[in-house]
């Protein structure tokens, strides 16, 4: 009934892991031929599979493991789900109904220990509800705010025999999130986009998650009204990076001109992002002579840690085609002067070019090797996927996005041992793409194993490791922060990655001189499989811009020099 | 916790009193919260009060629609304007929430709270501890030669107070329902 109700979903493949709470399930797998089984390696693998494939996607992302350590395992995997907006439907196994509270083998509380980490979970106790439970689990990872959701089925309930329903004659949920933005509010939007001196989109995962039309509404919007746009790191691709009006990314490690310009604008339209910490830095400092607007489909998401002026609780896609058909209607009007003079003073601010550093003919540096890899790699249709830490944030500076589910990194969690999985659902959605995981060496040995899952399943996933030797941004702010006290950010004794690609069966790469990065990147391409690259590039390079933990947008830290003292003692309990 | 520090809502030793740093200005709200009767709906809503900081006064949870499988949590909480606000957002966006309201912003309602007193004492403080219980209408629902059970329905404020005066009396075990609360008229 389960693969039934699956099937039914529209679902072509499980990312999962056996055991003995899920073997009836695992039998039914086994008696068809509809829906693809994709086994993994450890089941936070699984989940973060998932993610990727949802991702790149918009589909929701489907995960089968057993109970017990199985569903531990997929803790972490649904925390981040959750923080990114990611819909995932996650179906655990469970010891029988009848012993369920005896401290069985392999029982866990899944849904207690999973309730604060997912949207929302059901204990399936009766037979006869397993197929609307799981119609209507669908229904609330994809609607509204999307994001994973858990069903725990017993294994007595897996063996009976029950009816089924399928989706259209299941129960409708009364949860109904409201898509629709409030008329009055857009028309308040649009009254101040017409005034608007210094206007700035501020973009996120929210316009990724609304899906392809809402990006191409972002899109025809800034076009029409000539107002620049920035992104967080989850809404990379929303808006294309050779588009007129973008501005480049903006946030803790985000660019010079468009931390300014968010500092300086006088009307924010937040479109589907949600002010994290990472993006306003000293909250009471965050553009302060701002107008706020905030387009955002969760309730709770608006004035939760910035007052806006302009809250419209809706769907992206279906509020920015409400204001641009306003706009239009009421004459297309901006303030022709104020925006070219806007336009002037964020030129001057790109003047500073501060993604510029400092080369070197000796050793790779990081940088160089992202934007080699971009040069090499920006044709062709590729989808990038990132692990945690400087690399994370070097990829989101130097490599550019065109459209939306090409990028898929941990955001809010800042999950290391994402990438790597991620990487091969998103292989396993888009079996001829690039993809190519962006990863440091700590990071990547987090989910290693999953490598064996690479090569099983002939994802030719590219591992583009960015061997710094050291967890690079730990070091980072160790030096910045803690007076250079390195206390355990060295990778010591990391395995050779050639011989490791060798021993999982697929090949390996290695480079270290700046001269031969080239032709290593395209053999990295041309080969028809998996590969680990191993590119080691300088060991202590920083990560800039960088605004240190609980300053302001207008102090950023541009490069080396006087970064002492830069980040106060207050600033230092921050994270 | 000893009985006789109870007072109508969390002190500093609650768990859920989180007190907020910056002493803005926290205001008193009720929260009518209509939920799907199903497993782990109270726990979900616990939890979010935990996890997320939130203080809870207190709280209560009863089917009210059996056929519906709907049941309602009343919940008195604190926080600045900001902080009610995100609550009642947060509260709203779980799945098994039909519908939030405000009781203290949407037009007058009542509140009502149960509880149950018992009073230990002999000679003078007995026979004082009967007569406010009379002015408070309180039904004795138990006694001994030595004690008292007594019954009180009204406003948390209105058990507050009998608290104080039956405190000096001999109280020794209070039990309390927390609040139930409706808005007035149609
Ligand atoms: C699971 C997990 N543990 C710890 C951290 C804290 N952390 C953030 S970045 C980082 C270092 C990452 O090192 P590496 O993957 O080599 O990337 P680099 O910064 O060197 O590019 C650590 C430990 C985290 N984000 N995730
Ligand atoms: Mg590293």
């Amino acid at each position: 009934m389960v693969v039934e109700a699956l099937k039914d979903q529209g679902v072509e493949v499980v990312f999962g892991y056996p055991g003995g709470a899920v073997l009836p399930i695992y039998d039914e797998v086994f008696q068809q031929n509809d829906i693809r089984h994709i086994l993994v390696r450890h089941e936070q693998g699984a989940v973060h599979m998932a993610e990727g494939y949802a991702r790149s996607t918009g589909k929701p992302g489907v995960v089968l493991v057993t109970s017990g350590p199985g569903a531990t395992n997929a803790v972490t995997g649904l925390t981040d789900a959750l923080m990114d907006s990611i819909p995932l439907v996650v179906l655990t196994g469970q010891v029988p109904t009848f012993m369920i509270g005896t401290d069985g083998f392999q029982e866990a509380d899944t849904v207690g220990i999973t309730r604060p980490c997912t949207k929302h979970n059901w204990l399936v106790k009766e037979t006869d509800a397993l197929a609307s439970t799981l119609h209507q689990a669908f229904h609330v990872a994809t609607s509204g705010r999307p994001g994973p959701v858990l069903i725990d089925i017993p294994k007595d309930v897996q063996f009976a025999n029950g009816t089924y329903v399928p989706p259209n004659a299941a129960k409708v949920s009364h949860y109904q999130p409201k898509v629709k933005g409030d008329a009055a509010a857009v028309e308040a939007l649009v009254e101040l986009m017409e005034k608007a001196q210094r206007p700035i989109f501020y973009t996120g995962g929210g316009v990724i998650n609304s899906g392809p039309e809402a990006s191409a509404l972002l899109r025809k919007l800034a076009a029409a009204t000539g107002f620049p746009v920035t992104s967080t790191l989850m809404g990379l691709g929303a808006y294309p990076a050779s588009g007129k009006n973008w501005i480049g990314m903006l946030g803790m490690h985000g660019l010079y001109e468009a931390n300014l310009a968010m500092h300086g604008c006088d009307l924010m339209i937040n479109v589907g992002a949600r002010f994290d910490d990472r993006i306003t830095g000293r909250i009471a400092d965050f553009s302060p002579k701002s107008k706020k607007a905030h387009i955002d489909i969760d309730p709770s998401s608006i004035n939760k840690v910035i007052h806006v002026d302009v809250p419209i609780v809706g769907d992206v896609g279906n509020v920015l085609a409400d204001v641009l058909k306003l706009w239009e209607a009421r004459g297309s009007k901006v303030n022709k002067a104020g925006l070219a003079k806007w336009w002037g003073q964020i030129e001057q601010w790109k003047l500073k070019k501060c993604l510029n550093y400092n080369n070197s003919s000796k050793v790779i540096k990081p940088q160089y090797a992202l934007e080699r890899l971009e040069a090499l790699t920006k044709d062709r249709d590729r989808y990038i996927t990132t692990e945690v830490g400087q690399h994370q944030m070097w990829a989101a500076q130097y490599l550019t996005f065109e459209d939306p589910n090409r990028w898929m990194t941990s955001g809010g969690l800042g999950t290391m041992g994402y990438g790597l999985p991620a990487s091969i659902g998103v292989q396993v959605a888009h079996p001829d793409a690039l993809v190519i995981n962006v990863a440091g060496e700590a990071s990547w040995l987090m989910n290693m194993q999953e490598m064996g899952t690479a090569v099983q399943f002939r994802a030719p996933v590219k591992q583009f490791i960015l061997n710094n030797e050291r967890l690079g941004m730990v070091r980072q702010w160790q030096q910045l922060l803690h007076g250079e006290r390195y206390s355990q950010s060295w990778s010591e004794a990391l395995p050779d990655f050639v011989k490791l690609a060798e021993a999982f069966g697929c090949k390996g790469i290695r480079c270290q001189d700046p001269k031969d990065l080239d032709d290593a990147i395209m053999e990295m391409l041309d080969y028809d499989g998996p590969v680990i690259f191993d590119c080691l590039v300088e060991k202590h390079e920083n990560c800039y811009p960088m605004i240190p933990s609980g300053k302001p947008h207008n102090e950023m830290l541009l490069g080396d020099a006087g970064v002492e003292d830069a980040i106060g003692a207050k600033g230092a309990v921050l994270v | 916790m000893s009985a006789l520090n109870l007072k109508k809502g969390a002190t500093s030793h609650s768990a859920y009193d989180l007190r907020d740093p910056h002493l803005e200005h926290r205001e008193t709200h009720t929260l009518a919260v209509l939920v799907d009767n199903e497993a782990g709906v109270l726990a979900r809503v616990i939890g979010l009060f935990a996890g997320r900081g939130y203080n809870i006064d207190s709280l209560t949870v009863a089917e009210v629609d059996h056929e519906g499988h709907l049941s309602r949590i009343t919940v008195v909480t604190r926080g600045t304007p900001a902080v009610i606000e995100q609550i009642k957002a947060q509260l709203g966006r779980l799945v098994p929430v039909h519908k939030v309201n405000d009781l203290t912003v949407e037009g007058p309602s009542v509140e009502r709270e149960l509880s149950l007193f018992k009073v230990a004492g002999t000679g003078d403080k007995r026979v004082e501890a009967l007569r406010l219980a009379d002015i408070f209408r309180a039904n004795v629902v138990d006694s001994t030669l030595e004690s008292f059970v007594f019954e009180i329905t009204g406003t948390p404020e209105k058990i507050d107070a009998f608290a104080d005066l039956m405190r000096p009396l001999g109280l020794i075990d209070v039990a309390r329902t927390g609040v139930a609360a409706l808005s007035r008229g149609t």
